[in-house]
């Protein structure tokens, strides 16, 4: 099994080289350093930024350059607008990142997984026709509506009229959020965090459900289904343990497919409830053309989807005996 | 042949239902049959026929809320009534008391689980046996069904063995809790011809040293002449007719009989160029069933009586060999004009 994984790592560096390679040619179609001084700026002033940022440099060169801070972890490049440095800004944005992000898709999966096994439990039946009838209901609905309603009914409403301050209609500009495990304390996870979890999760159950209903339809109507039955095997037994263990297989999939957008961050949720995570500060420095944090982010972001992937093949690995490991 | 030993399973007026969007069609129409202790009885008919419905009605396997099995019908096993059994009792039967194996090897096994999980698995829920005793029981049946290694084999997953090796593992999984009745449901179509005859092979063998009775379910009328001691045939979700083996092949009454029987491949080199008779047309939709005989259609001795009225299953002249027609063919009978070779019995 290690020396799989070995194998899917090795692999998978040549592909992390090409997306970096293709991301900063990206990056460099039009000037970084005019774009971030504006159209004010004189020739000579770009020319010292653009000299003191290394961007005058030859593309190998710069490419050489990041690929090694890359590989030696070294994020201490300044941003431009942001004078933090940028490891300094993924340090601090990750931990409120994953204190949404982990919660949802935990939270979603298992809800999700338990109403689509109810659906095809009692599938063409009045439960099934009910819960895919509320699921296509919630699929139906934009995002921003939950946004909008969640934020009005589930923190605004209680506050006004009822007084109670159960959870904040988003991150207040007085909260000290420096410190980068303030929203992972839980007090301050349930008033800051909960709320949009709650919103997230209703987001994609709509979907999840119906994909993951229609997974394990799939797999009830398998052969190897009606030879537990004539073993004398329970219901709950076959789908429990039969069913469930093939099931994983594409849900997996699904789950991992998901995860690298679910650690950029819910872009709108953190918009929205102005929480400090990294797709917001991502946001933020593309708006302020902040061109070592964009390139920094990315980098990052796309290692994560290569781990997610690897991540992918060793939970498949695990779960179906018919990869091959060797 | 008469039997003086009550039957093991008899299946009385069996009548299965299904919903479909165009209302209810009945796939299996008033079947009845009787399967004595450690006989073998073959249930033989094209695709489409309800061999499968038949088996899986008395295994009462088909889904619960899209099927429905007639109100007059009774599947005895031994005293109890299995037709509208409650799922309760059924789990205590299947597995134990009525077994079953499938058309399909390769997907028939669950995928994911290693095969001696599987087979394990019927042993935990009927058997007492400790987790070492099951682990013997299983090693033992793998070696009954001539699985080489089977010590190294109980760990392995189903795709790691061929069709044929997944056959004998469906056999002894079948057969470890050592049940009365064994429901084969076409096990060696899906198999090359050489597997075919090693399971055959070895299920002949397993009837012999177990004693378990048997109902082989297949469109091949020549496995019926490799394997069983009764035949019944089915046509339309109708039993059309019903006798020894040996009665089948020499004496076959129905038209639809001798007509399979004339689509059997012969063995041997003796008629190559001979071409097979394959029936002409096709088993008429469930939907549109004539109002008189099913098989009217492809019968070669169709008279007017046969489209206005549909026959009743009634014993002709020999008291064990009822047939559904109303011109039952001679006791030598001809197709085309052309004598039917007998089908070596063996
Ligand atoms: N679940 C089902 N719903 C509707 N019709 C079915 C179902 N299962 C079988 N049938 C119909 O019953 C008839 C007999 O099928 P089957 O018993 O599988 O035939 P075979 O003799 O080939 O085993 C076919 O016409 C088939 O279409
Ligand atoms: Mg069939």
């Amino acid at each position: 099994m290690w020396a799989y994984i070995l194998r899917k790592l090795l692999y998978n560096i040549p592909v992390y080289l090409g997306i970096i390679l293709v991301m900063m040619l990206a990056l460099r179609v039009s000037d970084p350093v005019a774009a971030y001084l504006g159209k004010n700026a004189t020739q000579q002033e770009i020319n010292v930024k653009r000299t003191e940022m290394g961007l005058d440099r030859p593309f190998i060169v710069q490419y050489a350059t990041f690929v090694g801070q890359i590989v030696t972890f070294d994020f201490s490049e300044q941003g431009w607008n942001n004078k933090t440095s940028v490891g300094k800004q993924l340090a601090s944005s990750i931990p409120p990142s994953l204190a949404i992000t982990v919660p949802s898709l935990v939270t979603s999966a298992l809800i999700s997984m338990t109403v689509a096994l109810i659906a095809a439990f009692y599938r063409g039946r009045f439960p099934d026709k009910f819960l895919m009838f509320i699921s296509v209901l919630g699929m139906s609905i934009s995002f921003l509506v939950y946004v909008i309603l969640g934020q009005y009914w589930g923190a605004f409403l209680p506050q006004q009229r009822l007084n109670t301050d159960v959870f904040a209609v988003a991150v207040s500009a007085g909260a000290d959020v420096s410190d980068p495990w303030f929203f992972l304390r839980p007090n301050k996870w349930v008033y800051y965090c909960m709320l949009p979890v709650i919103i997230n999760v209703i987001v994609t159950m709509g979907y999840d459900t119906r994909y993951y209903r229609a997974v394990m339809v799939e797999e009830t109507n398998r052969d190897y289904i009606v030879t537990a039955r004539a073993k004398g095997a329970t219901r709950r037994k076959i789908m429990f343990v039969h069913m469930l263990k093939n099931a994983m297989i594409p849900i997996i999939t699904h789950l991992m497919i998901t995860l690298p957008f679910l650690i950029a961050g819910s872009v709108v949720l953190e918009m929205y409830f102005l929480i400090p995570g990294m797709g917001r500060t991502l946001i933020n420095a593309i708006v302020n053309k902040d061109f070592p944090v964009i390139q920094g982010f990315t980098a990052v972001l796309a290692a994560i989807f290569i781990v997610s992937n690897i991540l992918t093949d060793v939970l498949y690995a695990l779960v179906d005996p018919r990869v091959r490991l060797s | 042949m008469t039997n003086s030993t009550p039957p093991i399973l008899s299946v009385r007026n069996l009548t299965t239902s299904f919903r479909t969007e165009r209302g209810w069609i009945t796939a299996v129409d008033d079947v009845s049959f009787d399967l004595a202790p450690g006989e073998t009885l073959g249930i033989v008919g094209e695709s489409g026929c309800g061999k499968t419905v038949t088996s899986k009605s008395v295994m009462r396997l088909l889904p619960e809320h899209l099927s429905r099995i007639d109100a007059r019908s009774r599947i005895f096993f031994r005293e109890t009534n299995l037709a509208h059994a409650p799922e309760k009792v059924m789990r205590t039967i299947r597995g134990k008391r009525i077994a079953m194996i499938f058309q399909e090897p390769m997907t028939s096994l669950n995928p994911v689980f290693r095969i001696g999980w599987q087979i394990e698995e019927a042993l935990r829920y009927h058997t007492e046996l400790n987790s070492h005793e099951r682990r013997d029981r299983i090693v033992e049946m793998l070696r009954l069904v001539e699985i080489p290694n089977p010590e190294k084999r109980i760990d392995e997953y189903p795709h790691q063995l061929s069709g044929g090796m997944r056959q004998r593992v469906m056999i002894a999984m079948a057969l470890c809790c050592e049940p009365d009745v064994l429901i084969a449901d076409e096990p060696t179509t899906a198999l090359d011809v050489t597997i075919q005859a090693q399971i055959l092979a070895l299920m002949n063998q397993l009837k012999e040293k177990l004693g378990t009775a048997i109902i082989l379910i297949t469109h091949n009328l020549g496995v019926v002449a490799q394997v069983c001691d009764r035949v019944m045939v089915m046509y339309a979700g109708r039993a059309v007719e019903s006798a020894s083996v040996a009665e089948i092949f020499h004496h076959p009454r129905h038209p639809y009989t001798s007509a399979l029987l004339a689509s059997i491949p012969k063995a041997g080199g003796k008629h190559k160029g001979q071409r097979l008779h394959a029936i002409p047309g096709i088993v008429p939709s469930l939907f549109e069933l004539p109002k008189g005989c099913r098989f009217q259609d492809r019968c070669d001795y169709k008279q007017q009586r046969c489209v206005d009225e549909e026959p009743d299953l009634i014993p002709h002249d020999i008291e064990d060999h009822p047939v559904r027609c109303h011109f039952p063919l001679p006791a030598k009978p001809t197709v085309n004009g052309r004598p039917i070779r007998p089908h070596p019995v063996p």
